[in-house]
């Protein structure tokens, strides 16, 4: 059987970990393939429709990660993303999204090192929780294709 | 329908070596709305940056893709060449396939197959892009510069030179920095004051820079061309107007066994002081800690010797709010205490010293008038070892980088050491001898051969007392390990250099980047060394990293050029990647229902209120509008707003859901 390759969607400032990104790549350290980068100018920018959009696409698992506290390009970006964080990962558990899928993590410009670490942990542990087929089974798409079709 | 080009770089070997380039532009060629796509070797090269032109032209591209490095790298360089094409720049997006893919994945399959999903992303980003013109922004043409050693100083007096206005605020009473404190420079051995302080004297009397001693920033707002920053003016306890700088107030003082800081605790000074007898402004302080007034409440000895009255007790801190266009960080660095290394016994044995103490006596202003003599018991050293690398290049210690000035001023030391203790004998334990710079190898060959230092290759492990003498416990490594044992009259420890004292909390107020061992990171370590992440935000000296004084005022320069640079023009052109409040005909007007959410988060106060009338001229709501010279694009009142009534050029909700649905579904 072929090994289950999650498909991971990072979520990234394009100060810090953006850049750090490019630092894991100017350093030739090397990481696994399954994480994309989808660049934002700051993590406060990152509201959660945009999370609930990529597991309603089939991501198996999501990182966000931006500038430490007080590091922010804009001052106070990250502060906006690490406290929507807390309160919406209640509200995720409450409505049962898995929230181990998420990823939250801060990695600087400087940290070429810590990024290949954060993705290749992520994508371990994603592989080791399967892939996402809760949410497939109750995203929008799917229910308005099979109940919107039969009318309920 | 849109009519795409994909351009795929090779970038030498640099992408190609791990993804099949080719096979990347033909997979991307046949995707819905693409007209046109291809490989080249180099892009960024001017045959390649042609081949993007002519494309544009020949197949009258709307939407261009460029896929190689980070955009951070090359974003503005085909944005430009696009709009040379007469497509809008910001129709130009670039996929990162080399240090987001073939930089860190082997050569197979699915590294190219990642590189198709980078392209394929953007090329559906593209589709959903607009056509938008730059914002011009005004320039305050004043600069800042922080920090008043020798680099803040050359930065200043360029920058002066030029014709702009310049602040300078300093933390100390005193401009100057640490080159104020050296005896003599290598490889030259000029007096390092008597080249210091003319410059000192012409900052404070130049017409175009404003002085602020014993000051620090607080709060760094806005952006290149237009920050607004606030200045803390410590109190000096004192009318600078009023003051002559007499001096008779720092005779008179009754308090007068404080540790000098200047000397390195190797002196006392009293608590209303002038640091050094050359200090810019050469006008006293009190240091509020250890004035008898300030603890005790009564004494006034200098309020009632001062001549003009220039003494105030209740005088109180001041706040600047200065705008300048751009600032010059020169906040210096420190030396590592030298009590890291508890086997060397700094502190526990008065003779044990650093390099800067060293320096202090070798001074002829300093306390001993420039003899040699050990601290403990004012005699002449005989024998004097000095330790290179004590705490750089140790990963044991936390400090993995080599200090680079230590070698230079340590082979220094050892002949100005030489050259006034005739008979004494001065040994040297180094791991190498990096003496990379003009004449500087030439120089430590001086040390060794003429002076006949002794050096020694190999480390201190211990340093103890034993009769009155220190014993310096080590290995020469050349002579096959062999333990080597020193009697030494007095010991001084070559400390590393690290980051200034509060050079996070400075990062941090300025938004600027820092490593990891909290100096100032700059914005590319090649092209850009001293520009910072932060647009108008330069960098000089050693508070990027250890520097000597040859390259810290090149960097100083180089920064001021930046600034001149930037002053040169009225007004700046800003990428319009913005956020925007829709706006519809009346009756809808908009979908922003005025909660002001947004104006609450952002950091720029970029957000403002617009009445809405009616044909009366009657208020009938008010909705948030904004700024498109304050708003840098961070987007987090997009994130936040209820009614998704505020978007963001660049990174819109369409845009960003389209990448979300191209990444994942194939």
């Amino acid at each position: 059987m072929q090994e289950f390759e999650p498909k991971i969607v990072a979520f990234v400032c394009n100060w810090c970990t953006y850049a750090g990104a490019d630092l894991t790549g100017t350093s030739r350290i090397k990481y696994s393939a399954n994480v994309k980068i989808i660049r934002f100018p700051c993590t406060g920018r990152i509201d959660f429709m945009i999370l609930m959009k990529a597991f309603e696409n089939g991501a198996d698992g999501i990182i966000v990660s931006g500038c430490h506290p007080n590091d922010c390009h804009y001052s106070t970006g990250n502060f906006h993303a690490r406290r929507r964080w807390i309160v919406f990962r209640n509200l995720l558990n409450f409505t049962g999204i898995d929230t181990e899928r998420i990823q939250f993590s801060w990695v600087s410009a400087a940290e070429g090192f810590k990024w290949a670490e954060v993705v290749n942990n992520t994508v371990k542990k994603i592989k080791e929780i399967g892939p996402y087929e809760n949410y497939k089974k109750i995203a929008v798409s799917t229910l308005f294709n099979e109940e919107g079709a039969s009318n309920e | 329908m849109s009519r795409i080009g994909v351009f795929v770089c090779h970038c030498g070997e640099n992408i190609s070596a791990t993804v099949n380039c080719e096979k990347v532009a033909k997979i991307t060629g046949e995707l819905k709305g693409v007209e046109f796509s291809t490989d080249y070797k180099y892009m960024c090269s001017d045959p390649g940056q042609t081949l993007l032109k002519e494309a544009i032209k020949e197949h009258k591209l709307d939407g261009v893709v460029v896929a190689a490095c980070s955009p951070r790298m090359h974003e503005p360089t085909f944005r430009k060449a696009c709009a040379e094409a007469g497509l809008n720049p910001f129709l130009c997006e670039m996929s990162n396939i080399r240090e987001h893919c073939s930089w860190v994945h082997p050569k197979d399959d699915l590294t190219t197959e990642k590189a198709g999903d980078l392209v394929r992303v953007m090329v559906e980003k593209v589709k959903k892009n607009k056509a938008l013109n730059s914002i011009k922004v005004p320039v305050t043409k004043t600069a800042l510069v922080i920090g008043g050693g020798i680099a803040g100083i050359q930065a200043a007096l360029d920058i002066a030179n030029c014709g702009h206005k310049v602040i300078m605020v300093e933390k100390q009473p005193s401009i100057g920095g640490h080159m104020s404190q050296l005896s003599e420079t290598f490889p030259t051995l000029d007096c390092s004051q008597c080249i210091l302080t003319p410059r000192m004297v012409e900052v404070a009397q130049h017409p175009n820079i404003t002085l602020h001693t014993y000051s620090e920033v607080e709060v760094v707002d806005g952006f290149i061309g237009n920050f607004k920053v606030k200045i803390r003016k410590k109190s000096k306890s004192l009318d600078e107007h009023l003051c002559t700088g007499c001096g008779l107030c720092t005779t008179k003082c009754p308090q007068k066994k404080i540790p000098n800081e200047f000397e390195r605790g190797l002196g006392f000074r009293p608590a209303i002081y002038v640091p050094f007898p050359q200090a810019v402004p050469n006008k006293p302080v009190i240091d509020r800690e250890n004035c008898t007034y300030y603890i005790k409440g009564k004494c006034k000895v200098c309020e009632i010797v001062c001549p003009t009255k220039a003494i105030r007790f209740d005088q109180e801190d001041e706040i600047l709010d200065v705008e300048v266009g751009a600032i010059v960080l020169a906040t210096g660095f420190d030396v590592l205490k030298p009590d890291f290394f508890p086997e060397y016994g700094y502190g526990k044995y008065k003779d044990v010293i650093d390099g800067l103490q060293f320096e202090r006596l070798a001074s002829a202003s300093g306390p001993t008038q420039g003899e040699i003599r050990r601290p403990s018991d004012g005699k002449e050293p005989k024998k004097i070892v000095f330790v290179a690398c004590a705490g750089s290049r140790d990963p044991a210690k936390g400090i993995e980088y080599c200090s680079k000035i230590c070698c230079m001023y340590t082979a220094k030391h050892a002949m100005l050491y030489k050259h006034k203790v005739h008979d004494g004998t001065p040994y040297v334990f180094y791991m190498d001898i990096r003496a990379g710079g003009k004449m500087y190898e030439e120089f430590v060959r001086r040390t060794i051969v003429e002076d006949g230092t002794h050096y020694v290759r190999g480390r201190v492990s211990t340093i103890y007392e034993k009769n009155g003498k220190l014993i310096v416990r080590g290995a020469d490594t050349l002579m096959g390990g062999i333990p080597i044992e020193i009697e030494a009259d007095m010991v001084v420890l070559a400390t590393a250099g690290v980051a200034n004292k509060g050079a996070e909390e400075l990062a941090q107020t300025a938004h600027v980047s820092y490593d990891a061992y909290k100096f100032f990171a700059e914005a590319h370590p090649k092209l850009k060394p001293v520009e910072t992440n932060t647009a108008g935000i330069f960098l000089a000296g050693a508070c990027q990293a250890p520097k000597d004084i040859p390259e810290s005022v090149a960097a100083a320069s180089g920064a001021a050029v930046k600034v001149a640079a930037l002053f040169s023009n009225d007004e700046l052109t800003r990428d319009p990647l913005v956020a925007l409040v829709n706006r519809q005909p009346a009756p809808v007007f908009s979908s922003c229902v005025g909660c002001f959410l947004c104006q609450s988060v952002c950091p720029y106060q970029a957000i403002e209120r617009e009445e809405i009338k009616n044909r009366n001229g009657e208020v009938i709501k008010t909705l948030a509008r904004v700024n498109e010279g304050l708003c840098q694009g961070c987007g987090t009142c997009v994130a936040l707003c209820r009614t998704k009534a505020i978007d963001i050029h660049g990174y819109s909700n369409q845009q960003v859901y389209t990448e979300i649905m191209a990444l994942l579904n194939e």
